[in-house]
């Protein structure tokens, strides 16, 4: 019973409690599993390490006190103080996505935001989140974050369009890039793991190339874990920067 | 029956197209490669310069691989894309 090493396989969402609602699947997936233990996982780590609330901080304090300052450091340098009120959201966001690409790198386990489905859902929030304050705040005055100071009269229209173009397109690619980031390194994964098995079965001369494979793969976990928190800290600081346009849409 | 042999026809090709264009997207991961050599060049040539305000920039050079590396990945789901949906 020989199957081929096959890559996809890891992102098939499993129903492991089935629910249904009205003809609505509101099963408690694989995926909804490890939603569940990214919560639990960032309350257990934040909870007991602020519970003491001492003045010089134990060593779990002291990280989440570094964590927080990584956040909130970012979040006011790019939105500056009125940005603040959004500290919760950008850290809630950054601390849900790094645990989530953290959780998928153990073996076996299911990586919850290599589906698009998860990423569209966060930029969603984050882009409505953008359009609705900046109209709030600044009226019809949010229009202005498509005229960009200085350009000659006469090429403004054809500016503008390119704007509200490059607008729309940050949906697309605030979700697609943490989802292709965590796609593609998952199965690069996958598939270089896939030669260190097909190569070894070549018997002994394959067996110099397995170890080749093998030592790529350790390689690429170490890479993988890279991006997973550049991944987190890039849809964040995109958020603090889009987030910051709505602040203060005229240039 | 000609017309399930120009159909298996007709797939085949569809698949050969298909690893044709998914070794044509791979071409995105090499511009991928140039865009951080020049965003790397530009740091290092500007930190030798003044190494003392090098590690200030630090982290908007990291923010800007992730950007430049998201091309390049996007470029590689096309390819996986291809293959395998």
């Amino acid at each position: 019973m020989a199957t081929a090493p096959d890559p996809i396989h890891q992102f098939h969402i499993e129903r492991l409690i089935p629910i249904e609602i009205g003809g609505v699947d509101f099963s408690f997936t694989n995926s909804a599993l490890f939603m569940v233990l990214t919560v639990a996982g960032a309350a257990a780590f934040l909870l007991p390490a602020t519970q003491r609330r001492a003045l010089v901080p134990s060593r779990l304090q002291l990280s989440a006190e570094m964590l927080y300052e990584f956040v909130a450091g970012t979040v006011r340098e790019t939105t500056g103080t009125e940005g603040m009120r959004f500290f919760p959201l950008v850290f809630s966001l950054f601390f849900f996505i790094l645990l989530c690409n953290l959780w998928g790198m153990f073996p076996y386990f299911y990586t919850v935001t290599s589906q698009p489905i998860v990423t569209v859902a966060l930029t969603v929030l984050v882009i409505g989140l953008v359009v609705v304050y900046g109209f709030w705040r600044n009226g019809l005055g949010f229009l202005w974050l498509f005229v960009p100071r200085d350009i000659p009269v006469f090429i403004l229209p054809l500016i503008v369009f390119i704007e509200v173009l490059s607008f729309l397109s940050r949906l697309l690619s605030l979700s697609m890039r943490l989802f292709a980031n965590m796609l593609a390194g998952h199965i690069t994964l996958k598939v270089f793991a896939g030669f260190v098995v097909s190569l070894g079965a070549l018997g002994a001369l394959g067996i110099g190339g397995a170890v080749l494979a093998l030592i790529t793969t350790v390689a690429l976990t170490g890479l993988e874990f890279l991006v997973a928190g550049l991944q987190a800290y890039v849809f964040a600081m995109l958020t603090c920067l889009y987030l910051n346009d709505a602040i203060h849409p005229r240039h | 029956m000609e017309m399930e042999a120009a159909t298996a026809l007709g797939n085949l090709i569809a698949q050969a197209g298909k690893s044709i264009g998914a070794g044509a997207a791979c071409m995105g991961i090499g511009a991928a490669g140039i865009g951080l050599g020049v965003l790397f060049g530009n740091f290092l040539s500007g930190a030798i310069r003044n190494p003392a305000a090098a590690d200030a920039q630090f982290p908007r050079l990291i923010f800007g691989f992730a950007l430049t590396e998201a091309m390049g990945i996007f470029s590689l789901v096309i390819a996986f894309l291809l293959l395998f949906a």
